[in-house]
């Protein structure tokens, strides 16, 4: 049970980022820290003691197989979380070259 | 296995504070990155090599995207004097992790124990897997044939943002 505590600590380290950093490249940073902690506590769930990872083998197949469900839902979040953090860096590049800075209260305050 | 997990989760938690802190943004993409590297040695721990293969080529791309945006600018952050603003943000954020971190110890509770999970849904799955797809890998199966029309969808949302990636960068903005 501990390892699910920490994975939720890595979290709410993203979450603290999110909230606290004035910098858009470090909000970046933040939000792939929380996707990552997602992805652990797919594969943590999924997890069987003794299990082998789920390929068969035809030869001796009667073993325990590790859950597949949730590592396949894992596979499809990692290709959009990579989706994700291009368009995210690409709007932020946009920025920076319109307004010079990454630091979100002076976009705020050079717009008006 | 537990502890082997914590230990790893614990040097991933001083990575990303240290992303999160530093002054230099170049440092702060590469702790970052250290943060995913961690996590592909979770995977091969926990029986997940395919996910260990994608999530290293993932990061490596991720780390790539962001040094190239890094460095095409001012790579030190500006100095900003904690004002009252940051102190409430401060405050909040805490006060919501304390409040999440509760609730999620209540809620972990009807959880299987870490490693004696029980296959509800994935029975059906594993059994005569071979036979139902054609494949050996189970994941594979999963992915590409049990859940064919999820990856589809997938790989639509993933041009929509190639799409939107080349279009953001393409257009001239006013002056």
């Amino acid at each position: 049970m501990i390892a699910y505590i920490m994975c939720f600590i890595l979290f709410l380290v993203g979450l603290y980022g999110v909230i606290t950093r004035r910098n858009l490249v470090k909000i970046a940073v933040s939000l792939s820290i929380m996707e990552i902690s997602t992805f652990l506590f797919f594969a943590l769930v999924g997890y069987i003691d003794g299990g082998v990872a789920p390929i068969v083998d035809p030869a001796n197949p009667a073993k325990i197989y590790v859950d597949p469900l949730p590592q396949a839902l894992v596979l499809t979040a990692i290709v959009i979380g990579l989706a994700t953090t291009a368009m995210l860096m690409a709007v932020i590049i946009r920025l920076y070259r319109k307004y010079g800075t990454f630091d979100i209260r002076e976009i705020k305050n050079l717009r008006g | 296995m537990d502890l082997t997990i914590s230990v790893i989760v614990g040097f991933m938690i001083l990575g990303a504070l240290y992303a999160i802190h530093a002054r230099d943004l170049l440092s702060s993409v590469i702790a970052c990155s250290l943060v995913g590297y961690s996590l592909v040695i979770c995977f091969l721990l926990l029986k997940a090599p395919d996910l260990a293969i994608v999530q290293i080529v993932v990061d490596t791309i991720t780390l790539i995207i962001m040094v190239a945006v890094v460095l095409d600018s001012s790579r030190e952050e500006s100095f900003s004097k904690f004002d009252t603003q940051g102190y409430i943000s401060a405050l909040t954020a805490i006060f919501l992790g304390l409040m999440l971190l509760y609730f999620y110890t209540v809620s972990i509770q009807s959880l299987d124990v870490l490693g004696k999970s029980s296959l509800r849904m994935a029975k059906h799955y594993i059994e005569g897997a071979a036979q139902k797809t054609g494949s050996a890998n189970l994941v594979t199966g999963v992915v590409f044939d049990f859940r064919g029309y999820d990856t589809m969808g997938e790989a639509v949302v993933l041009v929509t943002a190639v799409l939107g990636v080349l279009t953001i960068l393409r257009i001239k903005g006013k002056k």
